[in-house]
């Protein structure tokens, strides 16, 4: 990926700000979502719910089913591949993909190397637990990041406490003197560069979206003040009893996230929210993969 | 002076940087009550076209917004903002304010791997940074629109009276000269 390239990966992502990114299974929901409001669909056989229910190697999915997605729909399309698999991500390449998610909600096909991708064109979104794991993913070539939260649970308290550690790190690094940044490079394992960036910038290199665990209007508009820049929901959406509301919902409450009146409004009557599993209740902890 | 600048979705606020830059401050409109303080022009910025025209409707700033647009409100639209004052849009079905004389295609580059980066003059200012995320292009002007710029012989910048609007993003590069054309715009 030459350098211009990869200021053309972060401005998409840029593009997408304030908005919501949806998981599809089918072009049918694809085209309920940007009808609903969705700035990206992310196209997967199976919702993170289904995935952990299922259980057994969860893989990228059949590049028929993703380009069926795409002529259904104008807005960009994701789609993920299995962390480390950089054949599968040279696949999702070739049929033109807007952005690759290296994810953890899949199988990881490598337990120690994430794909090099500053050997591909296309864009790359990778989660992070920590300011550690975001840096490396950058330096990787990862040109947008997300909270990993815990996929497929309903449940925000690990996308907040990921979201949290995010910017607890940015806060401490950007008051930090000159000297103990090169230390802090160290520490995270992270180009000293990458660590000055925070420092300068109080912020993140590319943009910042929270996952994992978004089920309502009022988990958006709370990643949203804890300063996610915009909002992936997966089974959130498809898993929920009214689908088509609730997703028009979490959009306007991603636009209006700090006006509690609004809000207040479009929490009504939007049915049953997906069934949640705490925390403690799984067995498979999915943002402890990729590190 | 103070600028509006629509904050639904998208890239606005690089927008209120290179505003500030400019030493013009800004105010955000994400709801009705946003449009109760006054301001001189609107920036609508990049994102996408199909979010920002669903969230003006539902958030009922569109016919507010469209009539002040009518009435002569200096209004820039990059990327998202050029669809969304487009009056007719080739390869969809959707038109939003259609206060604009342009033809304009969506998606015509194609998808990201069609997005890029050049150097182009714009007329009246010379040869500037254009950046060019799955953007749109003007495939015709009519009426009282003039093109100010040509990339591949397609135009990507266009002016109609106090409207301006851009198929590339100015505030994704440090040169403000097209935000100060808009600010110059105004004032003229």
């Amino acid at each position: 990926m030459s350098e211009k390239r990869f200021e053309l990966n972060k401005n998409l992502a840029q593009m997408l700000k304030g908005g919501v990114i949806m998981d599809v299974t089918t072009p049918e929901q694809a085209k309920i979502a940007e009808a609903a409001g969705a700035c990206a669909v992310m196209a997967l056989e199976r919702i993170p719910a289904d995935i952990r229910a299922a259980g057994g190697v969860s893989r990228m999915s059949d590049p028929k089913m993703i380009k069926g997605i795409q002529e259904a729909v104008s807005i960009p399309v994701m789609a993920k591949c299995r962390i480390g698999h950089f054949a599968e991500a040279q696949i999702l390449q070739a049929i033109e993909i807007d952005y690759i998610d290296e994810s953890e909600v899949l199988s990881p096909a490598d337990d120690k190397y994430h794909i090099d991708k500053t050997q591909f064109d296309v864009p790359f979104v990778c989660g992070a637990k920590d300011i550690g794991e975001a840096l490396r993913r950058i330096n990787e070539g990862a040109s947008m990041i997300r909270t990993k939260g815990e996929p497929g649970t309903g449940d925000i308290v690990q996308a907040v406490r990921h979201m949290r550690m995010m910017y607890s790190e940015i806060r401490r690094i950007g008051s930090m003197a000159q000297d103990e940044l090169f230390d802090t490079a160290k520490q995270l394992q992270v180009p000293y560069e990458l660590v000055k960036y925070v420092h300068e910038y109080k912020k993140l290199p590319v943009v910042n979206f929270a996952a994992g665990g978004v089920a309502t209007p009022a988990d958006a508009a709370l990643m949203m003040q804890l300063g996610a820049e915009g909002v992936f929901v997966g089974s959130g959406i498809f898993k929920s009893g009214n689908p088509e509301k609730r997703a028009a919902a979490i959009v306007k409450a991603v636009t209006n996230f700090t006006d509690a009146k609004i809000l207040a409004e479009l929490s009504e009557d939007l049915g049953e929210a997906m069934v949640g599993i705490n925390e403690q209740e799984i067995e498979l902890l999915m943002a402890e993969r990729g590190k | 002076m103070r600028i509006a600048v629509l904050a639904l979705q998208g890239a606005f606020i690089e927008h209120e940087q290179m505003l500030s830059k400019l030493g013009v401050p800004s105010v955000e409109i994400r709801q009705k009550r946003d449009l109760n303080q006054s301001f001189d022009g609107l920036i609508i910025p990049g994102g996408e076209s199909t979010v920002q025209g669903k969230l003006m409707r539902e958030l009922e700033l569109y016919d507010p917004l469209k009539k002040m647009i009518q009435a002569g409100l200096p209004v820039f639209g990059t990327c998202a903002g050029l669809l969304l004052l487009a009056k007719k849009i080739q390869n969809d079905d959707r038109i939003h304010f259609s206060t604009m004389d342009i033809v304009a295609v969506r998606n015509a580059y194609g998808r990201q791997l069609g997005s890029f980066y050049t150097e182009e003059f714009f007329k009246g200012i010379g040869k500037i940074p254009m950046t060019f995320i799955r953007a749109p292009y003007i495939e015709d002007v009519f009426g009282e629109a003039q093109p100010l710029a040509t990339v591949n012989n397609h135009i990507v910048a266009a002016r109609h009276n106090k409207q301006l609007a851009t198929a590339f993003h100015p505030e994704l590069n440090n040169d403000l000269s097209v935000h100060q054309y808009f600010l110059d715009m105004i004032k003229s």
